[in-house]
């Protein structure tokens, strides 16, 4: 009876999104394993690059899921997810600065290169603890998730929402932008982090230490398909809907939607920040770009192309945008913002459901098709 | 907990709220006695559903006390806080949850005073099951209970709504015109089922129709311009010259 919880989401995944976890879940072995196994002239070989491209997508996409969980299904529209993320990121890349150690220009056993550069006589406060694994997961966790707290009590309880939320959260992670590009903060200014040597004592180019981390990105994502699956599917799932539909009327039934909306925001933040401590290890850099209010519209984009509000919509909308930009970005460089507009423009008008929202209702009006004639008709006949 | 300050289930004295200068609701006093079910009527714009707001903690007063079950001062609390100490309110507009089924406006009726963690980890109790089995039956909506709150007819949200109200069982029901848009058969089921809720709860009915209103057979108080008019028996009430001149004449 205990485990019960745990089924019905399982239960009730749709079919589509079972085979797509399974895909995720075999990707994360079979790529590196391709990779690392299978000759370099063989059909079958991934190369190195596509390792790499493949795991930055597998981050975009546990991005595009975390943005899904508070906007699909709670109405909340993000346009600052990038901060979470970017602050997930300079967390693992303060970690990754201090195993440097003496291996840097400069050799100090310590303070970072850009420390030493900027005549820093002592380690700031801050960077204290991230030498060690454990303290920066658990910053992973506690950064993003501190501040979506903060600002999302704020903003929540004075009841800020729809346009005025979307506007704030992105002046948020533009005020982040500006104070990262300062060399003065303390976390390398606008060269951000970088030259990495080694993770959990692992060098970080090499191989295997890349397979890790790929098969680490598919299983978070797979994880947090997982979730999104698990919460709606329950009771507070449903709520969430709700929430998004009607936020007003929750109350009249006793609920507190700003309390709602905190968790699930909080929870979010804390995804994109893990999705950005994946990608900074297998990209080899943060830098204040990050933040840039761009990028939270991208993930905007990535999502509402894909599905919104669906499953597994947020993952295919982040690789089929993102595998168009790499496509596009070695055709017609000059194009791509014009291309992404334009896929925007027609999702928006043409597809409002996105790719995977518009197949699944074709899938289910073509299986209602047989049975359409019953259940309109029991009604009728009873008034 | 501080002493009972009337015995009354709802008490409203000397209420007023002005919208920019507009006088929505001007001096109301009214009294419900625990168990009673109420109808008021009165013409567009008298402030019938304003007064809800109020009950509902939607809208402030200016001036004016609101206690709710004895020594509850309405005033004081939000509308989640009022929903949770027990008034429950269908209103005017039927406003169900569109993209949830049938059977999920219920439950996500029945279950407002959960914690998050309940409503994550928790499953359906037996009783839940069961109680949301009935309220379906009593509302008529069993064979609707998979289809989308969106697919229903005008008439069977307002049914709907009315099966959260008895999913959520609060103290106090407050129903705004429960029966606009129902068929003739719909409405006298309605009053039927209203009747039958009043057996133990506190009710407040606003309802323009009149048949329905007799059908309903309580006392009725009639509201206008922000304030009460005339308030008795039906037949006293809408044979009241005022009455007639400001509602039933027109
Ligand atoms: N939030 C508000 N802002 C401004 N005016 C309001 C507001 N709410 C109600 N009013 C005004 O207060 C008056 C009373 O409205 P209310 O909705 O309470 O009337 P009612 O008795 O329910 O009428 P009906 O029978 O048409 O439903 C109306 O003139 C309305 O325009
Ligand atoms: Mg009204």
């Amino acid at each position: 009876m205990k485990t019960k919880p745990f089924f019905i989401p399982l239960a009730g995944l749709g079919v589509g999104t079972r085979i797509f976890m399974g895909i995720i879940i075999v990707a994360a072995v079979l790529v590196p394993l391709l990779n690392m196994t299978v000759a370099a002239d063989h059909v079958l070989h991934i190369p190195d690059y596509m390792v790499a491209l493949l795991g930055k997508f597998l981050c975009f996409a546990m991005l595009a899921v975390s943005l899904n969980l508070v906007w699909g299904y709670c109405g909340i529209l993000s346009l600052g997810h990038g901060a979470f993320f970017a602050l997930g990121g300079y967390v693992m890349g303060m970690y990754l600065m201090r195993q440097i150690g003496t291996r840097g220009v400069y050799g100090n056993p310590v303070l970072p290169d850009f420390m030493v550069f900027l005549n820093y006589s002592e380690l700031p406060w801050f960077w204290l603890g991230f030498d060690q694994f454990w303290f920066m997961a658990l910053m992973v966790i506690l950064v993003p998730g501190t501040l979506a707290f903060v600002f999302g009590w704020l903003a929540f309880r004075s009841r800020v929402s729809g346009v005025y939320l979307s506007i704030i959260t992105q002046a948020m992670t533009y005020a982040l932008l500006l104070a990262f590009f300062r060399n003065d903060m303390g976390f390398g200014g606008n060269n951000g982090l970088t030259d990495f040597k080694d993770i959990l004592g692992f060098n970080i180019q090499s191989r295997e230490t890349r397979a890790t981390l790929f098969a680490l990105s598919a299983l978070f994502l797979a994880l947090f398909l997982f979730m999104t699956a698990f919460i709606t599917a329950s009771r507070f799932g449903k709520l969430l809907v709700a929430t998004r539909d009607g936020e007003d009327r929750t109350r009249f039934l006793g609920y507190r939607p700003e309390r709602v909306k905190l968790f699930v925001w909080t929870l979010s933040a804390v995804m994109a920040g893990i999705a950005g401590a994946l990608y900074v290890p297998q990209v080899g850099i943060i830098n204040p770009g990050e933040f840039a209010p761009a990028n939270s519209i991208e993930i905007v984009i990535w999502t509402a192309v894909g599905g919104r509000g669906t499953i597994i919509g947020p993952v295919i909308g982040a690789f089929f945008v993102n595998g168009g930009k790499s496509l596009f970005t070695g055709w017609f460089p000059e194009f791509w913002l014009f291309v992404l507009g334009a896929l925007f423009v027609f999702t928006t008008l043409y597809l409002p459901n996105g790719i995977v929202g518009t197949f699944s209702e074709h899938w289910h009006r073509w299986r209602a098709k047989p049975a359409e004639t019953l259940p309109d008709a029991a009604p009728q006949a009873a008034e | 907990m501080p002493p009972k300050l009337t015995s009354s289930m709802l008490y409203l004295d000397d209420v007023n709220v002005s919208f920019d200068g507009f006088k929505a609701i001007n001096g109301l006093s009214l009294i419900l006695e625990p168990g009673e079910m109420r109808a008021i009527i009165g013409p567009n714009g008298a402030g019938k559903t304003t007064m809800m707001d109020i009950i509902t903690g939607k809208t402030k007063p200016d001036i004016g006390e609101v206690y709710f079950n004895g020594n509850i001062d309405v005033t004081k609390h939000d509308e989640s806080a009022i929903a949770t100490m027990g008034i429950g309110r269908k209103f005017q507009k039927p406003t169900v949850f569109e993209n949830h089924t049938v059977e999920d406006n219920l439950l996500l009726a029945m279950s407002g005073t959960q914690t998050i963690k309940s409503m994550l980890f928790g499953s359906r109790s037996k009783n839940e099951q069961e109680n949301i089995d009935q309220i379906l039956a009593t509302t008529r909506l069993t064979a609707r209970r998979n289809d989308q709150a969106a697919s229903l007819s005008h008439g069977q949200k307002q049914w709907l709504e009315i099966g959260m109200l008895l999913a959520q069982d609060p103290k106090l029901l407050l129903v705004d015109e429960p029966v606009a848009g129902m068929t003739d058969a719909e409405t006298d089921e309605t009053a039927r089922l209203l009747r039958e809720i009043a057996r133990n709860h506190a009710v407040i009915v606003v309802e323009h129709d009149m048949d329905f209103v007799r059908n309903l057979d309580v006392k009725v108080t009639c509201l206008h311009e922000g304030s009460v008019l005339a308030e008795g028996s039906l037949d006293v009430v809408s044979n009241d010259q005022r009455v007639i001149d400001v509602y039933l004449g027109r």
